[in-house]
């Protein structure tokens, strides 16, 4: 019997790996110095531990150890590199460029430089969730100046194809941003070949702890940046703050671990979701939400008809999963990635967010996927549009009143 | 997602689902809410010759507090007149199930149920 | 290649950080492992983290005497001090904004990039003695600007100095401004009341009370705008988005708690050790900086003319003893302390600034050592000047 709840939410946060721990713990004892202190030892030894840090974080995405900066995770990243460039180039051009689908910590920023003055681009995707290269291509204009697209997206678990992407940018003299919060361990990331100026990453998704997070900055070209959090000057100017030592620590040998143990990971975890989509599609009336094939291994989103997300997930509390992204799920709009996929607002409604990490299993899935056959039925015979359906009414065309 | 006892029991054990047979005698329906708007509610009330509701059904799509405020008000409109049933508000609902401020829609759609089942009795009963 | 044994050190350098108390840690560590979740999520896992982000603010707003509705949990105190400085400023429209002369770089340096965006900046003096007189000229002119807001440390890093920050931010609001206190060197130390002070913000740190690094805080007074810093996710009432720090919160909780229950204690005891500390110091030709002012009980800053601070800063280490030269921050920055400049105290003198600062690990036979060992270095650099015919100071 698989121990419950179940977690199938690795997108949301995922475990600290037991490793992890064991090498945050001694940065949370003897060793608490703090890296700024130039002084004596105890500084010396935990700015030591951030560098080797450093350089793990940099060995897993192909940079140079000088072109991460500690920030306090990926949320911050965003918005230092955004709002970072953008300030930066205003005198350049103020136009910048994002996807509807971002996650709300792009979005939100580039809503926050419009209310500066800055205008933006929003652009749609299609409907398996990718960027289309010729409708970014239509969205440039002369006074652009930053473009942010995700690598992963953390709802449905697409990959845009942020290389050509960047290739167009670095043709036009464009600042190209990449969240990668959800990517790290997911996809191979290189960037001594990625043109890509800014990168975020996040500890917390991929098995390190919260509360830390980095940014690539590219020495060359030069990316240039202005900080938004001043002080001590620490991350050479650009992020000033008291380093978390065990935090960073934590980061690094998540990251390392990553880059060594992702080769043998990601086939059995997409065996696990493979696991999983054959179950669920052995249900009525379920809809995959984004491309299968421009995909991370780990994310299944699907649309369980007629069924309302939220009673779903009540309803299959014995599993940990999410409706809509973590962040904005205790709303009751329905998801706007999915949204802006085209999908039918009952169907955005209706979706609910798998995600698979290291420690799942298959007896874990094969649970899942009995208590989701059962339960979907117990909805859908309360359900009145089920009913409908199966009189041979389409709810889609009911003119409902508006509510 | 911090519900209620009341609504927890209410959504693992509704009351009176299901559905009359539209030309029953004595039945009337009322379908509220839209499914882009992530909840429907189908109420179903069965009137005797007396004009008291003796039975109610309903089948809803929505969240946890939408089941429970429909499976509530199908216990609650039993035994009532047409006119006692249109007694029923939204406030009473949420509070009987403690309803949290973001859920209290649910507790108006419930009343918008009832209301229009009522006026689904009257339209096929010649506006008693 | 990193040490694994802890330096075999008299850690004196509390104030750059405080060593984790193994109490908070054990709080902590159950939200590494198997208390993970993501505390946005609505199952069972987020509902955990939640809970316990929720207790933590209640501990933290408990032990400064605030409303848990006022806590903003941040990554740190210098972010919750930027967030104070620019989120207000981004609310409004310029006008004069007003920070005191010794704020730490993470209150001056945001000031000064809003000096640079349109806004006034004017910086308060401070007496010989580290204080902003409330009775002086300069704070009367200061108020007189009608600054929009003012922002005035409760305990000065280096010194310790400790201001008078209730009679401060009375007459700052009621000259029609928003009063901030950079809190973070003060929490544990000294008694805080956010509410009764009438403060609009404050900002705490938990790495300074044997908290983890990594988390902080900024009380608020709900009827202040301000904008964030930090946007997308709408954590933290939309002033500071992002997955929250669930160990490090729920660290600070407990540190923040067992720093107020035990400070009166512990204020008493480091009282009397930082007076042994200094009457040594004194005997040995030291000057105490700082020395008539109410100061934080657990610091002591001090320098010997003629020797440089970094100097002998080195050689305490190697003599097994941590302390700091100039703050931890902008110890990266090397040259005179710029609140020792705006003290008046001369350059010189000022280059040869130590601090010693105490917590609760250290005891009187810590410091008797240290006050040896300190000696004999001082010694050793003033024989070493003498034979090589040179100053230290280069």
């Amino acid at each position: 019997m698989a121990k419950l709840p179940i977690y199938l939410d690795y997108s949301a946060t995922t475990p600290v790996d037991p490793r992890v721990t064991q090498a945050m713990i001694p940065w949370l004892t003897e060793h608490f110095g703090n890296p700024a202190s130039r002084s004596h030892a105890f500084g010396w030894e935990a700015e030591a531990a951030v560098e080797k840090a450093r350089e793990e974080v940099a060995a897993l995405v192909g940079a140079d150890p000088r072109e991460i900066i500690w920030t306090s995770g990926a949320t911050e990243s965003n918005n230092l590199a955004i709002k970072g460039a953008a300030h930066f180039h205003k005198d350049k051009g103020r136009h910048i460029i994002t996807v509807k689908t971002e996650h709300k910590a792009v979005l939100d920023t580039v809503r926050e430089l419009e209310r500066e003055g800055f205008t933006a681009t929003y652009l749609d995707v299609r409907e398996n969730g990718l960027v289309d290269l010729e409708t970014f291509r239509a969205a440039l204009r002369p006074d652009t100046s930053v473009v942010s697209v995700m690598l992963v997206n953390n709802e449905i678990g697409v990959i845009q194809p942020v290389e050509a992407i960047g290739a167009i940018c670095r043709e036009k003299g464009i600042v190209f941003h990449v969240d990668a919060a959800q990517a790290t361990g997911k996809v191979a990331i290189d960037l001594a070949k990625l043109p890509v100026d800014l990168m975020s990453f996040s500890a917390h998704k991929t098995y390190g702890p919260k509360g830390i997070g980095a940014l690539y900055v590219r020495r060359k070209p030069r990316a240039r940046l202005e900080a938004q959090m001043h002080g001590g000057g620490h991350e050479r100017g650009l992020r000033s703050g008291t380093l978390p030592t065990h935090q960073i620590v934590g980061m690094g040998e998540a990251f390392r671990l990553a880059r060594e143990e992702m080769a043998d990971e990601l086939p059995r975890i997409r065996a696990l979701r493979d696991q999983l989509l054959a179950g669920i599609s052995a249900i009525e009336a379920t809809y995959v939400n984004g491309d299968m094939e421009e995909r991370v291994a780990h994310n299944l989103n699907i649309s369980f008809a007629y069924v309302e997300g939220e009673s779903l997930m009540m309803a299959i509390k014995e599993i940990a999963v999410s409706s809509g992204s973590a962040c904005t799920s205790a709303s009751l709009e329905p998801s706007y990635v999915l949204r802006a996929l085209g999908r039918e607002d009952e169907l955005a409604h209706s979706s609910i967010r798998f995600t698979l990490g290291r420690f799942t299993t298959a007896e874990e899935i094969g649970y899942a996927v009995d208590l989701l056959k059962t339960r979907v039925g117990k909805l859908r015979d309360i359900s009145p549009l089920w009913e409908m359906v199966q009189a041979g009414i389409d709810p889609g065309a009911v003119r409902w009143a508006a509510h | 997602m911090a519900y209620s006892d009341k609504v927890l029991d209410h959504y693992e054990n509704p009351r009176n689902v299901g559905s009359f047979a539209q030309d029953e005698e004595g039945v009337a329906t009322g379908m509220v809410g839209a499914p882009a708007c992530g909840d429907v509610m189908k109420l179903q009330i069965k009137v005797g010759k007396d004009g008291v509701i003796e039975d109610a059904r309903f089948k809803t799509y929505g969240c946890g507090s939408a089941i429970a405020s429909s499976s509530l008000v199908t216990e609650w409109v039993k035994g009532k007149t047409l006119d006692e049933a249109l007694t029923i508000k939204n406030t009473q609902i949420a509070e009987e199930l403690a309803l949290p401020p973001v859920k209290i829609h649910c507790s108006v759609l419930a009343e918008d149920a009832i209301r229009a089942a009522v006026d689904d009795y009257k339209k096929k009963h010649g506006g008693q | 290649m990193i040490a694994m044994s802890a330096p075999a050190a008299v850690y004196l350098d509390w104030n750059a950080t405080a060593p984790l108390d193994p109490a908070v840690r054990e709080a902590m560590l159950p939200w590494l492992g198997e208390n993970f979740g993501n505390a946005s999520s609505l199952h069972a896992h987020g509902r955990r983290a939640r809970t316990a982000i929720e207790a933590a603010r209640e501990q933290v707003a408990a032990a400064a005497g605030a409303q848990p509705g006022e806590v903003i949990f941040t990554s740190g105190g210098s972010e919750a001090n930027n967030l104070f400085i620019k989120g207000a400023a981004a609310a409004r429209a310029p006008g004069v904004l007003a920070v005191s002369a010794i704020e730490h770089p993470c209150v001056l340096e945001p000031a000064r990039q809003l000096a640079r965006q349109g806004w006034t900046l004017r910086e308060i003096a401070v007496t010989a003695a580290g204080k902003v007189d409330p009775a002086g000229d300069d704070w009367r002119e200061t108020l007189a600007l009608r600054p929009a807001f003012v922002s005035v440390m409760a305990a000065n890093n280096e010194t310790g100095v400790v201001q008078d920050v209730a009679a401060l931010a009375a007459e700052a609001r009621a000259a029609g401004a928003w009063f901030h206190c950079d809190a973070a060197q003060a929490l544990g130390r000294l008694a805080l009341d956010f509410r009764a002070a009438g403060m609009a913000a404050m900002t705490l740190s938990a790495h300074k009370i044997g908290g983890p690094a990594g988390a902080g805080a900024l009380l608020l007074d709900r009827r202040v705008d301000l904008a964030p810093l930090i946007a997308g996710g709408g954590q933290e009432r939309g002033l500071r988005s992002g997955t929250e720090n669930v160990a490090a919160l729920v660290g600070f909780g407990v540190a923040a708690e067992r720093a107020a229950a035990r400070r009166a204690e512990e204020a008493a005891r480091l009282m009397a050790l930082r007076g042994e500390c200094e009457a040594r110091l004194v005997a040995a030709g030291a000057t105490v900086f700082a020395r008539e002012a109410p100061r934080l009980p657990n610091t002591v800053y001090f320098a010997f003319a003629g020797i440089d601070g970094d100097t002998l800063a080195g050689r305490l280490d190697q003599a097994g003893f941590a302390c700091g030269s100039g703050s931890a921050c902008s110890s990266a920055h090397p040259g005179a302390s710029h609140v020792l400049r705006a003290m008046g105290i001369e350059p010189a003198l000022a280059r040869g600034a130590l601090r010693v600062s105490m917590g609760r690990d250290t005891n009187a036979a810590a410091i008797a050592a240290f006050c040896t060992a300190l000696a004999r270095a001082v010694a050793a650099l003033r024989n070493l000047a003498a034979v090589s015919g040179m100053a230290a100071i280069t």
